[in-house]
């Protein structure tokens, strides 16, 4: 399609964003149907500005200490810790 | 015959009296389990083991029931087939051909196939209403706010509802009884659910009610589909309902919208699947922004990195105004077609798919027919309105399924009118 809306650097680009690697093989097949899927939303353009009027509330509660996880449940899922801490690689 | 229903059997054991005391019970594998892994139908999640129990969970489990086991679904519930999970697809009970529906196609699949009298599914753009129709089992997505959500892992928080799955409209609506009512850890949740006696509206009883024909979601449904349909609500005139037509223009653009912001809130929400406190490791190499994008690549499947990436496409500079705010002025004027249309209406009926099942297979190569097929799922999850898809008989051996829409916590009403379709 001549007219996609996103070619391979747009689908390489929003895939480091979002921070997930893609083979060449992924950025193919991407490419291709995000040109598809797009053009389909395209049709919102269609849709009236439309006045929001939702009637939302505030929902409050009294701000109360309560029992939450402990250290060792909160660290249970985490491939590794350290001295009670999530181990994570590093910042830069 | 094994359909893959359970991703885990372990069996969780329910208080020694309640209301669902003799009832068995399967929970989609997104909704936490204390000390029983909870997958999401994911290798990203494949050795995770919440340290808590969802609200949901708590309270089958104060009510007596018999939970035995997790079962089978779209990766993150993000798929209409139960073909996206990592753990390989479920068959359809009636049809083992055929794909279960998804995303919840375990739950659906469990009770169809006697495996349990209950199930849990998640219902984020049709994910409990779909499997029911193509298992032929009943299924309820609640008004939002109804049922708390905590516990339940999220793929789209502003669409999602937990609801009820079961072999009948009754035992749907007292599951629901026991799952509704407002909840300090989930914010969105309402008082109306508190206290209620939403089984005691299965009586049969539709004389008088009026009930509107969504003519739009008939045009594009399959014949057969169609005609079954219309042959159950013509059994409810016959009971004494009535019926009229009502048009909706603002659906023709519910599936964008609802792909658009589903998309966009995964984006975020999956943004936390980072491998560091809990989930498949990136490993320790390199920087952190290397080591996520590996653990994500070999954690997500297609789909999953499909909508995250058209989900960081819509909401990134330059297109946000073009895709997600058009989305909601579209998701806006949906809520407001219904709230119309309830002026003159009890209750709406639709298909609540407009095909057969499909073989497996059949479906999975191409995305957008894929999400063309939640047409008339979708729009309820916009409006945050109560939906249930009940049995409306066979076409070529098959189940359909009849949708009833009710207006913002009218679960009575749609309880009511589903009951009158097993008459």
């Amino acid at each position: 399609m001549s007219d996609s809306p996103v070619d391979a650097d747009a689908v390489r680009h929003v895939a480091d964003l979002a921070r997930v690697n893609l083979d060449e093989e992924d950025v193919e097949t991407f490419t291709e149907q995000f040109g598809d899927i797009l053009s389909y939303f395209d049709a919102l353009d269609e849709v009236p500005s439309i006045d929001r009027e939702a009637e939302l509330v505030n929902v409050m509660r009294p701000d109360e200490v309560t029992d939450g996880l402990s250290q060792d449940e909160a660290l249970q899922n985490a491939t590794e810790t350290e001295d009670g801490f999530f181990k994570g690689p590093n910042v830069s | 015959m094994s359909y893959n229903i359970f991703l885990n059997e372990e069996q969780i054991d329910g208080a020694a009296d309640g209301p669902l005391s003799e009832m068995t019970i399967a929970i989609k594998d997104n909704i936490s389990t204390e000390g029983v892994a909870t997958t999401c139908g994911s290798n990203m999640l494949a050795s995770y083991v919440p340290p808590y129990d969802a609200t949901v969970v708590s309270k089958i489990k104060d009510a007596g029931a018999t939970i035995v086991g997790k079962v089978n679904m779209d990766e993150f519930g993000m798929g209409g087939t139960t073909e996206t999970s990592a753990f390989g697809p479920t068959k359809n009970p009636v049809d083992p051909e055929r794909v279960p529906g998804g995303s919840s196609g375990g739950s659906a699949a469990a009770v169809a196939a006697g495996k349990a009298d209950l199930a849990i599914g998640s219902d984020t753009g049709g994910s409990v209403r779909n499997p029911a129709a193509f298992c032929g089992v009943v299924g309820i997505k609640p008004t939002y706010g109804l049922v708390s959500r905590y516990g339940l892992i999220a793929y789209a928080n502003s669409l999602e509802q937990i609801g009820p799955l079961a072999n009948s409209v009754e035992d749907a609506a007292r599951l629901l009884d026991v799952i509704s009512g407002q909840d300090p850890h989930d914010g969105t949740t309402r008082s109306q659910g508190d206290n209620s006696a939403y089984a005691d509206a299965a009586d049969g009883d539709v004389s008088g009610m009026t009930i509107g024909v969504i003519r739009e979601l008939f045009d594009g449904a399959d014949k057969r589909v169609v005609e079954t349909v219309e042959q159950s609500i013509e059994a409810l005139e016959s009971q004494g309902a009535e019926t009229i037509d009502v048009s909706l223009a603002s659906l023709e653009h519910a599936v964008q919208a609802y792909y658009v912001i589903a998309m966009s809130e995964a984006s975020s929400n999956l943004a936390r699947f980072d491998g560091v406190r809990y989930g498949l490791s990136g490993g320790y190499d390199g920087n952190w922004n290397e080591t996520f994008a590996d653990a994500r690549e070999e954690g997500f499947g297609d789909e999953v990195k499909r909508r995250i990436l058209l989900g960081t496409y819509a909401l990134s500079a330059g297109y946000h105004d073009k895709y997600y705010k058009k989305a909601q002025d579209a998701r806006a004027w949906v809520r407001q077609d219904f709230d119309n249309a309830f002026s003159d209406v009890d209750v709406l009926a639709s298909p609540t798919m407009p095909v057969l099942p499909p073989k497996l297979g059949e479906s999975l190569s191409d995305p957008l027919q894929l999400y063309l097929m939640d047409a008339n799922t979708v729009p309820v999850n916009l409006a945050n309105l109560p939906a249930i898809s009940v049995p409306a008989g066979e076409a070529d051996g098959l189940p359909v399924g009849l949708q009833l829409i009710g207006p913002q916590f009218g679960e009575e009403s749609i309880i009511r009118a589903a009951s009158a379709v097993e008459n």
